[in-house]
């Protein structure tokens, strides 16, 4: 269990100040200017050896994501902070805005410095409107302090941040989809490559980071690579914030050391599963789009990108929804892709067709109004759509079902034997 | 530069090529439907999949550029695949109603379908319809049938320059459309019809009528503008039933504007198929013997002085060599092939054609337009201009009321007295020019057809030659014509010789009585209302202004239904070649007049077109240098004089009607009522659409 003085989210349930005043009684905004002074490759290789990985979703290393920055720009370089927090099951993000928005400028700040940037934006979603109202105070505040804007935190250094508001599409949270949101377009994800390290915001170099990752680097670089290292595994380094919900008795966000056995978290934490561990059916371990896991796998897997990863799921956003024995599974997997056919963007072929397809042959099985073979054939138009787009919605949108075909398939064929033998005209034909 | 290996065959490519284009290049085939090489790549369809080695997922080749040391593989089971997962989904919604859509026989879905689809379909769920939109009277859509692509919506965006097409909606319930539903006002926008791969953007006027196996198809250059698109005409039972455009390069790429496309419908209405007579003040059907001899026994009768002939916008250069030669012969020299009066002069060629040439637009970095609006007197060039200046550093200035050619242009003046300022070099662009690497001019015949236009064209080469324009390797001074004759008939030197009348003489003259007989070969701009007692012959192929004003009509053929030369303002000559036959009794030009001449017992001397041509060629040897541009040599031409301050005004004031056929045409027409009632420039209102 993670030290309380280990814990860099000191406000996530706001019960303290969030304004500047109280952020700076616990420890925000404080020592700033050495980290700057330390200099650009500094804070990098800090972020580096660290070992933070992303906590958008992806994990991808932070700190080698800072260094695609070029050294030398005849442009101006932005940083972007996805705070376009859509993922379902997932509200970690949003605690930070609101109760800890000036850890999230600060970091915008020191990643600033580390990638040489002139402006942050931060993306924020739409539907968060007194997020973004807390968020637009304390960057008044931080501007009217002198920590942002020119000459940040006595510095020398130059660096604006602006604030926009989405309008409320999942997409949008896709890095190159939020980049072209951000641009005033229709949110639709760019081709890779060029990489937004290259063309990015208004085609500069642009770095896109999630908010907990630029909050969490404060920690980082202001109490050291060897400190955050320290907590949880080799190449699952550090705090996490995870977000608890569905049936516990407690759901909550908690911030935890990586690592974490999923069963520990949910007992210490959310007051354990409703009914006792015994009624558990299945998790979903990293927001909707991680594949679920029954509870046999739930028993014994750690908290983390690689032991999820080997179970053929995956961290995410760290936001679990418990489901116990009470929950139609299939109904919850359709809803989860009547979600993401909602959502997709319509660009590639495969997620703007098939997607409809999958939640449309899901929806079916709910009641087992189909075919033993139609389980393989989704299975199959699952693989059609994975991994032949320009992003990752179609990705997480068919995993679900993948997981639900993989850990449920007795379910779903019960289902169909059941329909047919209630209808048995209609099977017959 | 990147050395890569596909299916077992190592290339060597320019470090930036994508996959999709080394692939080309050894012969290797993709499919796809989103990408085209003359827009910007969008990579959505994801039909071009394919496997690269150590690449965890299947790529999409038409927008990865190669790495040094690829391996892929296009063949392999994974990217077949790929191909087929894709292909299935492209038509879980597609409708499959091929027996009723208008693409069916030249749809690429239908194609590829053939080769990645599965024999019967696994989707058991309803499929989506999309009600249709109205992109007003050119362009018909289906939109069910849509595979979202986006072709079009990148075609009106970059290419045209008319952002008037977007998606909205999303994932499946993502629709392309004009979001306010309105005609696309483009005059490029018949284009998006070719480049929909299935029939969601089909021909309104083609809608149902033909399939294409059933068409033949001649090869053909396009003469309702100066540019000489080339173009591709589909008939059947000896009838034009469309028109495409056809690749050149050097001249339309492969894009024709919406007059070129859809004024085909004119050439079946308001024809003159057979001759005509005035008597007692109306035109009478006659036989061709009696038309023939009567023009011949007019001619015979009138001294060659008083004799006159204006070509028109679309002759073809034979014709208008044989009326040349006939009446020469009689000794007129009241010849001219300037209708509107521009005041070009035929001494110098470079004086009169698009010297730059159209491709070469590309090479420029700042252009000055004088009295011209490209954007709808010469689309094809306009969409040229827009495409150098997306690529950046172009500055573009015009004299001459404001324009919008799709691009940002620098308004430096209204009319003569900005171009007296640059002469002066007393003008911001004066220097302009002169700094600039690449500068162009062009001049349009808004500056030239009017009283002082021989002035203005004095002036412009003078700022050509002060400002750098005229170098060993570069000639950035420009004509740009509206007449798809003009350029060939200056060749010809179809323009008055010693003592002859230019337009305004002959009108003048036939209302003074000093001219007799006036020839007007295809010649329609024209104020006929007061010919006086001139006998006034008219050979053409509509009854438009010119046949009305007749007292003899001889029918002759367009240019659809005669092989026939045509020089594009660039000085390009090209072939137009006969796709159908005249109707009724309608013969082709050079005949009709071989014919008068043989009854004047002057016969011209030659029996046969190519016969003819050989004549041409002997007296005009540029003329049968087809798709070639031959170099000129930089003279004087121009008067020295005062030029007006008056501001200019440009030529064409209705894009869809501006010559014979165009007027008679019902899409046309249709077309000006549309934009008419909603002109694309009108301010914008809160309760606009």
């Amino acid at each position: 269990m993670l030290a309380d003085r280990d814990r860099v989210f000191t406000n996530l349930y706001g019960e303290h100040d969030w304004h500047l005043a109280g952020a700076r009684a616990r420890g925000d905004w404080d020592g700033t200017r050495e980290v700057i002074l330390k200099g650009r490759d500094w804070i990098v290789n800090e972020c580096k050896e660290s070992g933070l990985r992303g906590r958008g979703g992806a994990g991808f290393p932070t700190g080698l994501k800072w260094s695609f920055m070029p050294k030398t720009s005849d442009r101006p370089c932005y940083l972007v902070v996805n705070a376009d927090e859509s993922e379902p099951g997932t509200c970690k993000d949003r605690d930070i805005l609101r109760w800890e928005p000036h850890k999230l400028l600060e970091g915008c700040l020191l990643a600033g410095v580390g990638m040489g940037v002139s402006a942050t934006y931060i993306y924020i979603r739409g539907e968060f409107y007194n997020e973004a109202q807390h968020l637009q105070v304390a960057i008044d505040e931080a501007y009217a302090a002198g920590l942002l804007g020119k000459n940040a935190c006595g510095s020398g250094y130059d660096m604006d941040l602006y604030l926009h508001r989405g309008a409320g599409a999942y997409i949008c949270g896709e890095e190159t989809g939020l980049l072209e949101s951000l641009e005033g377009r229709k949110g639709q994800p760019r081709l890779k490559p060029p990489f937004p390290a290259a063309v990015g915001l208004y085609g500069c170099p642009s770095t896109v980071n999630n908010v907990e990752t630029i909050a969490v680097s404060t920690a980082v670089l202001k109490r050291g690579a060897a400190w955050f290292s320290s907590i949880g595994r080799p190449r699952n380094t550090g705090t996490k914030i995870f977000c608890i919900s569905g049936h516990v008795e407690q759901p909550c966000n908690v911030e935890e050391a990586m690592s974490i056995p999923m069963k520990e978290l949910i007992e210490r934490h959310a007051g354990g599963v409703r009914g006792g561990w015994d009624n558990l059916l299945a998790v979903i371990p990293g927001g909707s789009s991680t594949p679920v896991l029954p509870k046999e796998i739930c028993d014994t897997v750690l908290m983390d990108f690689d032991s999820l990863v080997a179970q053929k799921s995956g961290l995410g956003t760290a936001a679990l929804i418990v489901m116990d024995k009470s929950t139609d599974i299939v109904r919850a997997i359709a809803r989860l892709s009547k979600f993401y056919k909602h959502e997709s963007c319509g660009q590639c072929t495969p997620c703007r067709e098939g997607l409809g397809w999958v939640w449309r042959v899901v929806e079916r099985m709910v009641d087992g109004d189909a075919t033993v073979a139609e389980i393989d054939t989704l299975q199959e138009m699952t693989t059609e759509i994975e991994g032949h787009t320009i992003c990752a919605l179609a990705d997480g949108a068919v995993w679900p079902v993948q997981g639900l075909i993989r850990h449920f398939r007795p379910e779903l064929e019960r289902r169909i034997a059941e329909y047919r033998a209630a209808a048995p005209r209609e099977a017959a034909e | 530069m990147p050395k890569v290996t596909i299916d077992g065959q190592e290339l060597e490519v320019p470090a930036g090529t994508t996959i999709f284009q080394a692939c080309q290049q050894l012969g290797i085939e993709i499919p796809h439907f989103c990408y085209h090489e003359r827009l910007l790549i969008a990579g959505n369809c994801r039909m071009c999949l394919v496997e690269v080695e150590k690449s965890p997922k299947p790529v999409a080749s038409c927008a990865m550029p190669v790495a040094d040391g690829n391996v892929i593989l296009t063949q392999s089971e994974k990217a077949k695949k790929a191909r087929h997962g894709v292909m299935e989904m492209l038509l879980i919604n597609h409708p499959l109603d091929c027996p009723i859509c208008d693409q069916g026989g030249e749809c690429d879905l239908q194609d590829e379908a053939m080769a990645y689809g599965f024999d019967r379909s696994r989707y058991r769920e309803n499929k989506r319809a999309v009600p249709e939109k109205d992109f007003g009277p050119l362009v018909a859509t289906h939109m069910t049938r849509c595979i979202h692509c986006t072709r079009c919506i990148r075609f009106l965006a970059d290419v045209a320059g008319v952002p008037e097409l977007g998606g909205t909606g999303r994932g499946e319930d993502m629709e392309i459309g004009t979001y306010i539903e309105r005609a696309l006002s483009s005059e490029l926008s018949g284009n998006i019809i070719d480049l929909c791969p299935v029939g969601a953007l089909t021909s309104k006027p083609y809608a149902f009528v033909a399939r294409p196996w059933e068409l033949r198809k001649t090869e053909s250059v396009d003469v309702l503008d100066a540019v000489g698109s080339n173009i591709r005409v589909d008939a059947r039972d000896g009838r034009i039933l469309r028109v495409l455009p056809r690749l050149n390069e050097a001249v339309n790429e492969e894009w024709i504007s919406d007059k070129s496309r859809f004024a085909i419908d004119g050439l079946v209405r308001k024809r003159l198929d057979r001759p005509y007579i005035r008597r007692n003040g109306r035109l009478v059907e006659t036989d061709w013997r009696s038309a023939i001899e009567l023009a011949a026994e007019r001619l015979k009768a009138v001294p060659g002085e008083r004799i006159a002939a204006i070509a028109g916008d679309l002759c073809d250069a034979e014709s208008m060599f044989a009326l040349k030669l006939l009446l020469g012969g009689l000794g007129a020299a009241s010849l001219d092939c300037r209708q509107d009066g521009a005041r070009l002069d035929a001494r110098c060629r470079p004086g009169y054609v698009f010297n730059t040439t159209i491709a070469g637009i590309e090479n420029a970095d700042a252009c000055l337009l004088i009295g011209t609006d490209p954007r709808h007197e010469a689309a094809i060039v306009n969409a040229r201009l827009r495409k150098r200046y997306l690529r950046g550093g172009f500055r573009v200035a015009a004299i001459g009321p404001a324009l919008d050619l799709t691009f940002p242009v620098e308004q430096v003046g209204e009319g003569g007295e900005a171009v007296s300022a640059l002469v002066r070099g007393d003008h911001e662009w004066a220097s302009v020019l002169e700094a600039a690497k690449a500068p162009m001019l062009v001049l349009g015949q808004g500056a030239l057809a009017r009283p002082d236009g021989a002035q203005i064209l004095w002036a412009a080469r003078a700022i050509a030659e002060t400002c750098g324009l005229i170098r060993p390797e570069w000639n950035g001074f420009n004509v740009l014509h509206r007449a798809a004759a003009r350029v060939g008939g200056l060749d010809l030197g179809f323009v008055p010789g010693p003592g002859g009348r230019d337009v305004a003489g002959i009108l003048a003259g036939c209302r003074s009585g000093e001219t007799e007989i006036l020839y007007l070969l295809g010649a329609d701009e024209l104020d006929l209302t007061d010919t006086g007692s001139a006998f006034v012959i008219y050979q053409g192929h509509h009854g438009d202004r010119g046949a009305a004003h007749a007292d003899l009509v001889l029918p002759g053929a367009a240019y659809t239904e005669k092989d026939g030369t045509y020089v594009n303002t660039e000085g390009r000559v090209q072939l137009a070649r006969r796709a159908v036959f005249p109707p009724g009794e309608a013969r082709e030009d050079w005949a009709i007049l071989r014919a008068i001449s043989a009854a004047l017992g002057r016969a011209l001397p030659f029996d046969t077109l190519p016969e003819l041509r050989r004549h041409m060629a002997v007296s005009h040897p540029g003329l049968a240098e087809t798709d070639e541009l031959l170099p000129g040599v930089w003279g004087g031409f121009g008067e020295v004089g005062t030029i007006a301050p008056a501001a200019f005004a440009y030529p064409v004031t209705d894009f869809y009607a501006t010559d014979a056929i165009s007027r008679a045409s019902p899409t046309m027409a249709e077309c000006r009522e549309t934009f008419a009632r909603e002109p694309a420039t009108a301010p914008r209102t809160g309760t606009h659409g």
